[in-house]
């Protein structure tokens, strides 16, 4: 145990729980919004999508992440074109999902460096953060949390009462296509830190167990920012804690996310609602 | 006196692709006016209301809501649209709904001021005090309703358009909500346009109905328009409408199996409506019904 503290000396692990602390706090803002709009599969879809770019940016800038955000744009503007709301994209998600982790494999076999960057793209490498990604994360965690402050109740109208929300001016289209591209852009950002294959227990886990201790909605972003916190500095701080095991950071993050899941159930069902 | 008009329609035609789903509409509604919009499905009634909603414009004719040409989000109108469930866990109570009746469509991170005295009189005014504060999704289909006409409400409009608001509610509750909307209408001279299927609980309250088939209108006081007569003429096939104690019932117009429901709904059995028994069972109300009157 003892370890942890010897390894939070070093620069790397700062880094480390800096990136895992920003990846929270956006990934716990906009969570509430992707269980409302019941867009799981979404997040799931352009998590796995920021493989292929992420490969492609490293055979084009030597950089994954550039790639990454570059193609989450791509990938924002695909969701939206085929229908983000209520699983009317579903099916075709699956499509585009399945064509591009092809196009991701078929990528990497043109990659010669190391294969571990490949790896860490699928199941995250938070304590590869640098100090440029880090500023990078900075930036776009500053912007999403702006930009959910000034759009936060249009938004939450148009996620909840879609109908209502229409007819009463709201611009639910543009809002809906700009919170696409906030939740790409974010999604690529947590894979960073837990890899594309376990965003959702940063991206819906919080908000799921949220939504099982209240129905206040701010309350709801409230703990869902709590939650993902929780899960992502806890997970990188066991990590170190037992660092002997291996075990990668992204694992805590889910095992802890998911206990945070399974603790709101419980306690659902204790308080009886 | 025209200004004075809270709805006013003159030669409304509305074209969608190639259909023509209604022309020749003239339609003046007073302040106060309860006006129930009838007909089969597809006549264009919940279409009529989106263009009173300013979400779509008419074909030909004019179209005016408080003397001025519909627009998205005007604040003269209110919205109650078709009933849909909420998820049971959305992350939002019934206060919240109502809240985002005042200041939803803003941006920015303020809420409106003396927002939540005007949500929990608006919640007060339709009798969902009781239960507002609980997560929206886990209430019965007669307590969203409620709240959301308190959302529709809660910016004071001169027209309330309802869009089927009485579905799948048990007759307990569509009479409530009924009486609710009346209630309004009388108080606050708000105009109430509901589209329905449901003729019977509504007809001791309305004023006039709108009849729409097959791109024809009838427009008149109930007693006028809900005849053999003139419901034939518009079907351009033989009606029979009968008068069963207070109810009435339609025979041989080509309807759903919601309508015939409707019509024949009420006090008798549910032997021949088989496939309705579910969705009028509302078994989760009777706890609203009793603490309601």
């Amino acid at each position: 145990m003892s370890d942890m503290w010897t390894y939070l000396q070093y620069p790397f692990a700062q880094h480390a729980l800096l990136a895992a602390t920003l990846v929270a706090l956006v990934s716990g803002l906009i969570a509430p919004f992707v269980a409302a709009r019941d867009m799981a599969f979404a997040v799931h879809g352009s998590a796995e999508l920021a493989f292929p770019t992420a490969v492609a940016g490293l055979l084009l800038f030597d950089d994954a992440l550039t790639g990454a955000l570059l193609g989450s744009v791509l990938v924002a503007i695909a969701i939206a074109l085929l229908g983000s709301r209520r699983g009317d994209g579903n099916t075709a998600i699956g499509v585009i999902l399945a064509f591009g982790l092809g196009i991701g494999v078929f990528l990497l076999s043109f990659y010669h460096g190391y294969a571990s960057q490949a790896t860490n793209i699928l199941f995250g490498s938070i304590v590869a953060v640098t100090s440029r990604d880090l500023v990078v994360l900075a930036i776009v965690a500053a912007v999403v949390s702006l930009l959910v402050l000034a759009i936060y109740r249009p938004l939450f109208f148009s996620s909840v009462d879609p109908e209502v929300a229409e007819a009463r001016g709201v611009p639910t289209r543009a809002l809906g296509l700009l919170f696409v591209l906030m939740l790409t852009v974010t999604v690529t950002e947590v894979a960073q830190v837990v890899g594309t294959l376990l965003v959702l227990s940063l991206a819906i886990t919080p908000a799921a167990a949220a939504r099982r201790w209240t129905a206040a909605p701010l309350l709801v972003t409230g703990l869902s920012v709590l939650f993902a916190l929780l899960s992502a500095d806890g997970g990188f701080l066991l990590s170190l804690a037992f660092v002997d095991s291996g075990v990668k950071a992204s694992v805590f993050i889910t095992f802890i996310s998911f206990g945070l899941y399974l603790l709101a159930r419980a306690a659902a069902v204790v308080r009886k609602v | 006196m025209s200004q004075a008009s809270a709805v006013q329609l003159d030669h409304a035609a509305l074209r969608r692709g190639e259909r023509l789903l209604w022309s020749d509409l003239d339609l003046k509604i007073a302040p106060g006016e309860f006006v129930a919009i009838l007909g089969p499905n597809g006549a264009g009634k919940s279409t009529l209301l989106k263009v009173l909603l300013g979400l779509l414009s008419l074909t030909d004719g004019t179209a005016l809501v408080a003397g001025k040409a519909p627009r998205r989000g005007s604040s003269d109108v209110g919205y109650v649209p078709q009933q849909k469930g909420f998820d049971t866990d959305l992350g939002a109570r019934g206060r919240d709904l109502v809240a985002l009746g005042v200041d939803g469509h803003r941006f920015g991170p303020f809420r409106e001021r003396g927002r939540a005295a005007r949500v929990d009189q608006a919640i007060a005014a339709v009798g969902a005090s009781a239960y507002a504060g609980r997560p929206i999704g886990r209430l019965s289909g007669g307590e969203q309703q409620r709240l959301r006409i308190a959302q529709a409400l809660v910016g004071d409009p001169a027209v309330l358009l309802c869009d089927e608001p009485l579905l799948s509610l048990d007759l307990n509750h569509q009479r409530g909500v009924v009486e609710l909307l009346d209630r309004r209408r009388r108080d606050a001279g708000t105009a109430v346009l509901m589209v329905t299927h449901e003729i019977n609980p509504v007809l001791p309250f309305v004023d006039r109905v709108v009849y729409l088939v097959d791109g024809r209108v009838a427009v008149g006081k109930p007693d006028d328009v809900l005849t053999s007569t003139s419901l034939s003429a518009l079907y351009g096939t033989r009606i029979d409408v009968l008068r069963v104690r207070d109810r009435i019932v339609v025979l041989g117009a080509e309807m759903e199996p919601h309508h015939v429901h409707d019509h024949f709904g009420g006090e008798h059995d549910h032997s021949g409506e088989s496939g309705e028994t579910g969705e009028s069972g509302e078994t989760g109300e009777t706890g609203e019904a009793s603490g309601d009157e």
